[in-house]
């Protein structure tokens, strides 16, 4: 179940309450989230829209602990991010979080291999365990014969594919993706989404992803919009955007 | 380690800005090598130096001489140990280039003089029989591959001019390598015998012993005093500072050194500097990512830093090599000129140790950098 009215019960994976965020730029403040709630439940799918510049991408640093709330709580799993210090947040993410970034921002002097063993190595696996972890990730994201090859010699599809193995090789509470479609032509989207739909329905992986595609939102459980400040479920403007989207 | 991977995979990032970074400390530390052994070689005079010896010359000049009869009123003096005297003879052998340094010794008293230059008790007293017997230090019997025995006829333009012909009776060698192994000695009886009326019993300068070596500036004092507002007066010093003096006459080398040593490094330390900055701040959205997934800051900041060290090691051990195959061929090139080029084990020790400085100080400020930078404001910008 996933809820934006703050009554989620407290069972829930991710429990957001009055998250606010202010960016001041110039001396001028810039309220971008205005007491936001949110409650996701593990092995949940959602998908995140709304106008560029709306929030998405700073609601999604706050969720992976890459960023501070002005104010408000986040509660991971139990663990209350909102009050650890760096390098703890840091540890945390290690631990919990996958990210999926929309550029794939994979390391290019490092093979898909080394770049998917890279979280590992902040664990104490040993190198004959690391390497199962990395070719089992390998082999789910279809890149089991490609382990060898730097991003350069992967297509766009591929090096976003070799991101997700990396984000979950270390089996995380949950996944982060920042339009990880945004930079695909729409086959290799299409093939990128069904992974994920599998990571979800195969392996029981909680994804939440922020998209202005919405045919790509269309995939997950459930989609939110970001207005205001706060999230809303589906509105008919977002229907629509839908049908338009389908449409074209 | 299991990071080596990733630090290995960075270096060779981009190969052209690795070797040419690589190159930048080789030669500096190549040229810091080179400085430390000249500048060792201008020193040595003073680091080998007798605490215990004083050095009596002419208060105008060194090239002025000075009356051999002073040698007894200076015996006198409380606390003189033994005294020898030499004259410089400055002739040429075969050749121009051939240049060693000749000294007119007294047979009687150098050896107790000059204790660490040794010769062999059947060669020492061949020398002394032999009017024109000839020691040779055994660097410069080894560079003309002189055998005991013989003939060596050496030319000069002073005391008369003329070919004079020497027999060599001994090889004497240092007790520390340092010492200096050039030199040619012969008797002042026979350099006496042939010189002009005017100079004989002249000598260009006297050594002596003290007892101990807290007697020597009293004794100096005390030598100079006896023969103020005499036709030669002295200037009596420790053997060091007569060193650190003749050193002087070639300028101030010890500053000249220091200096463009200091240029190299700062040099180096910009340009090293440079580099790590651009390397940096061109994989600023992978730091990001690295710490994105759980890296510490202070990963990061090991991770840069052993980069420039890794350089820094690497072309300080390239230079330092390089000045180990080139000094002994350098030395080789410069004929025995200086007296001797050393390069000693703490030029390098102290040359690594300043390489490892100066990429520690090029990478501390990118690596801080890194370090500090939050991972929002980085991934934004690509
Ligand atoms: N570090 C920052 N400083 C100032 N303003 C920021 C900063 N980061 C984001 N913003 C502003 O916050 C708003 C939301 O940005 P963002 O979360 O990136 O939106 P979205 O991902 O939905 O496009 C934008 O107006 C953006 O300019
Ligand atoms: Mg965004």
């Amino acid at each position: 179940m996933v809820r934006v009215d703050g009554n989620g019960g407290s069972q829930s994976l991710i429990r957001v309450r009055g998250l606010n965020k202010t960016y001041s730029r110039g001396g001028e403040k810039i309220q971008v989230l205005q007491g936001l709630n949110l409650d996701v439940d593990k092995g949940d799918f959602v998908a995140f829209m709304g106008p560029s510049g709306s929030g998405k991408t700073t609601l999604l640093n706050l969720l992976g602990g890459l960023d501070v709330p002005s104010a408000g709580s986040i509660t991971v799993a139990g663990d209350e991010i909102t009050h650890m210090s760096g390098s703890k947040l840091t540890q945390w993410r290690a631990r919990h979080v996958g990210f999926i970034f929309q550029m794939y921002n994979l390391i290019p002097v490092l093979t898909a291999y080394q770049n998917v063993e890279l979280p590992l190595l902040l664990t104490k696996l040993s190198g004959s365990e690391r390497r199962k972890h990395v070719e089992t990730a390998l082999g789910v994201v279809g890149l089991a014969d490609r382990m060898r090859l730097y991003p350069r010699q992967l297509s766009g599809g591929q090096e976003q594919r070799v991101t997700i193995a990396r984000a979950i090789v270390s089996d995380p509470t949950f996944l982060l993706c920042d339009e990880p479609t945004g930079d695909l032509d729409r086959k290799s989207a299409d093939e990128i989404m069904a992974l994920i739909e599998e990571l979800v329905a195969k392996y029981g992986k909680t994804v939440l992803m922020v998209t202005h595609d919405p045919v790509v939102a269309a995939r997950a459980h459930t989609t939110l919009h970001l207005e205001k400040g706060v999230l809303v479920e589906g509105t008919a403007s977002s229907r629509q955007s839908v049908l338009a989207g389908g449409a074209a | 380690m299991k990071f080596r991977r990733l630090i290995l995979a960075n270096l060779f990032r981009k190969k052209i800005r690795l070797i040419l970074t690589i190159g930048s400390f080789a030669v500096a530390l190549f040229l810091f090598a080179f400085l430390g052994v000249v500048r060792g070689a201008f020193n040595r005079g003073a680091d080998v130096a007798g605490a215990d010896r004083l050095v009596v010359i002419d208060r105008v000049s060194i090239i002025n001489l000075i009356p051999l009869k002073y040698r007894d009123q200076i015996l006198q003096i409380p606390g003189v140990k033994c005294i020898t005297h030499n004259n410089w003879f400055g002739g040429v052998y075969q050749d121009e280039k051939n240049f060693f340094p000749q000294f007119v010794i007294d047979p009687e008293n150098q050896r107790q003089v000059f204790p660490e230059l040794v010769v062999p008790d059947d060669q020492w007293n061949n020398f002394v029989k032999d009017r024109q017997g000839a020691i040779a230090g055994a660097r410069t019997a080894e560079r003309f591959h002189w055998k005991i025995g013989d003939r060596i006829p050496i030319k000069t333009t002073l005391y008369g001019g003329g070919s004079w012909e020497f027999i060599l009776d001994g090889i004497y060698h240092g007790q520390r390598p340092e010492n200096d192994e050039t030199q040619f000695w012969f008797q002042w009886d026979y350099f006496e015998e042939r010189i002009p009326q005017a100079i004989k019993g002249q000598i260009g300068w006297y050594v002596l012993r003290v007892n101990s070596p807290d007697d020597a500036v009293r004794v100096a004092k005390a030598i100079d005093a006896k023969f103020a507002n005499s036709p030669n007066e002295t200037k009596t010093e420790t053997e060091s500072a007569f060193a650190a003096g003749w050193v002087k006459q070639f300028g101030n080398i010890q500053f000249l050194i220091l200096t463009i040593g200091s240029v190299v490094f700062f040099t180096l330390l910009l340009v090293t500097g440079n580099t790590m900055a651009i390397s940096v701040r061109e994989r600023t959205s992978e730091l990001a990512v690295l710490k994105a997934i759980g890296f510490s800051g202070r990963a990061v900041l090991f991770f840069i830093l052993a980069e420039s060290l890794v350089i820094a090691l690497a072309g300080g051990v390239l230079g330092l090599s390089l000045a180990l195959l080139a000094v002994p061929a350098l030395a080789k090139a410069l004929n025995g000129m200086l007296p001797q080029l050393v390069l000693e084990p703490s030029i390098l020790v102290v040359g690594l140790f300043a390489a490892l400085a100066v990429g520690i100080a090029s990478g501390i400020l990118p690596g801080l950098g890194a370090m500090r930078m939050r991972v929002v404001n980085a991934l934004r910008r690509v």
